[in-house]
């Protein structure tokens, strides 16, 4: 890849980077990743992998032990002033001005990231994000929901073209997280880069375009969701016989059917995606033998059944 | 240079001043006042005039100098320590401020506020005690001078202290007995011959003299001496932020 597509297609780029902090605790191994511009990218993991302290080092607020990172090709220590202006960061924590009102607040943001005054850009975040009303409350009389609004809010104050969620809907109930996504939508349609970090699944199954997984230090996996989803995704069957049966049936002894709990039910794993699934056969076969059953369903595996799946298997 | 920043720190900064406007105003005028009754009105009328000036009038620019000292080390200590206990200072360190930007937002505010406090206490003196101010402009330095160096100073304490104990044990048990100890409520030269020596290892003993000199045109220690050693201090701190930025202590990790 030469510089130039370098520059167009990515809007972050990290190369190397790694984290070992004072007292030894190596948060972060010879991480790479690019981010795409335009894109809702979700890092999955666990508590403790290095999801923030990796956004921490992109922001400017955590200093790396190695590594690069470059923001619309300019470097992330040296052209500080540069970078940390295309970003908006709403922290994990709700931390916030408790005695200020949300307007003083979010203003104070946008004079913070070097941006001249402008109240028609604030007045339409807080319109967006359902905080007009509150504008001259304190923050302290807010509710959890509505600080992490004020939180967005003054991420974007500054008119960012990069935003860093991270885990933006921790202890949100879920309308407010409904929103949350729809308002995340809305800024992927003005051109906003959303780099989100969660460990609530559903949360990157329903937002992400690609998903990274990264597990004690190590990102061990970049796919696009839709892919990641299809190549680890499997589908099954599950029968629910009328009379449990001690073992396979002869004839049904085929790969992908098994018996689960004590006989009561059959368990048929299939390839969603492919032209004959086996499902129409193997529900003939079934009426042969005269096998009667009072249920049938498809369960599906969630990226959640993968994310669990890959984090064990890691190193 | 993020002008914006500066100016978005520094209102930020005011508008916690005038918000908690008896804690920051109020009181210290208030404490102020009571020094000048106590010390100015009921005792000051039974004492003898030093180097040609009236009791009352002598101890004027001595708790100028105290408030301004304690006000602008709390103010400016306070101003960079609140972000970092509730958690908000990620937003500084994110941001596109230099080091240089975010001490001139957060100690221009404290400065600012003291230099208000101080001149308030003046007017308030008025009330109490007749004084003239011999180099009104000397005074303006000498007052700016001590309310930036001391600014920074408070600025260090904010960033070294991890909690509000520490955040109090300096001005506490550092400038307060330094500043009492400085000749605010009398002159170096009433001193016995031993104790006057020791008294000038004592920093703050050149800020007072200076700014009364300021007012009255004598002094315990020569003007320039007092001049100098206030720039020198203002130096050695700014020296201290810029090594503390530089090497990320206590603010990034």
């Amino acid at each position: 890849m030469n510089d130039s597509s370098h520059l167009t297609q990515q809007a972050v780029s990290i190369r190397g980077i790694s984290k070992t902090y004072k007292g030894g605790f190596q948060a972060l191994k010879a991480v790479d990743l690019d981010i795409r511009r335009g894109e809702i990218f979700a890092l999955l993991g666990p508590n403790g992998a290095g999801k923030t302290t990796l956004i921490s080092i992109i922001c400017g607020i955590v200093t790396p032990s190695g590594g690069s990172v470059t923001v619309d090709g300019h470097d992330v220590l040296r052209d500080y002033r540069v970078t940390r202006t295309k970003i908006g960061l709403v922290p994990q924590e709700l931390s916030t001005d408790a005695f200020e009102t949300v307007w003083a607040s979010v203003r104070f943001s946008r004079g913070l990231f070097g941006r001249e005054r402008n109240d028609a850009h604030i007045e339409k975040v807080l319109r967006a994000l359902s905080l007009w009303e509150k504008k001259d409350a304190k923050i302290m009389t807010l509710s959890g929901g509505m600080k992490r609004r004020v939180l967005i809010a003054k991420a974007l104050a500054h008119e960012p073209s990069i935003l860093f969620l991270d885990e933006p809907t921790a202890g949100v109930d879920v309308e407010l997280r409904h929103d949350m996504w729809q308002m995340v939508r809305g800024l992927r349609e003005t051109g906003v880069t959303v780099i989100l970090t969660t460990h609530y699944i559903e949360e990157a199954e329903e937002m992400a375009d690609r998903v990274g997984v990264i597990t004690r230090g190590e990102l061990i996996l970049v796919e696009e969701k839709d892919v990641l989803m299809r190549k680890l995704g499997k589908k099954q069957l599950s029968i629910t016989l009328q009379t449990p049966m001690q073992a396979l049936p002869a004839g049904l002894d085929a790969s992908g059917l098994e018996l689960a709990d004590d006989g009561a039910t059959l368990i048929y794993t299939f390839d969603a995606q492919s032209e004959d699934t086996g499902i129409a056969d193997l529900l003939r076969k079934l009426a042969e033998r005269g096998v009667d059953f009072k249920d049938l369903h498809t369960l599906e595996t969630s990226l959640e059944d993968i994310f669990v799946s890959l984090v064990r298997g890691a190193p | 240079m993020n002008f914006p920043a500066i100016r978005a720190i520094y209102r930020f900064e005011m508008a916690r001043t005038f918000r908690t406007l008896t804690q920051s105003i109020v009181s210290p005028v208030l404490s102020t006042s009571l020094y000048f009754i106590v010390f100015g009105t009921a005792i000051g009328s039974r004492m003898g005039e030093i180097g040609g000036t009236s009791y009352g009038a002598f101890i004027i620019p001595g708790l100028i100098m105290l408030s301004l000292l304690n006000e602008s080390i709390s103010n400016a200590s306070f101003g960079i320590y609140l972000p970092k206990w509730s958690g908000t200072i990620y937003e500084l360190l994110s941001a596109p401020v230099s080091a240089l930007e975010a001490v001139l937002g957060y100690v221009g505010a404290a400065a600012s506020k003291s230099v208000m406090l101080g001149l308030l206490i003046l007017v308030t003196a008025r009330f109490f005690v007749p004084y003239s101010i011999l180099h009104p402009g000397w005074m303006i330095v000498f007052l700016l001078l001590t309310a930036v160096t001391f600014s920074l100073f408070g600025f260090i304490i904010g960033l070294w202290a991890d909690d509000f104990q520490k955040l109090q044990v300096i001005p506490l048990m550092v400038v307060t007995p330094l500043t009492f100890l400085g000749g605010a409520f009398y002159s170096i030269g009433m001193l016995p011959p031993f104790w006057q020596k020791v008294a000038l290892f004592n920093p703050v003993v050149y800020l007072i003299s200076g700014f009364r000199w300021s007012f009255y045109g004598h002094s315990d220690v020569n003007v320039v001496l007092s001049a100098s050693m206030t720039l020198g201090f203002l130096l050695l701190c700014g020296v201290a932020v810029a090594c503390i930025f530089r090497t990320g202590y206590k603010l990034r990790s």
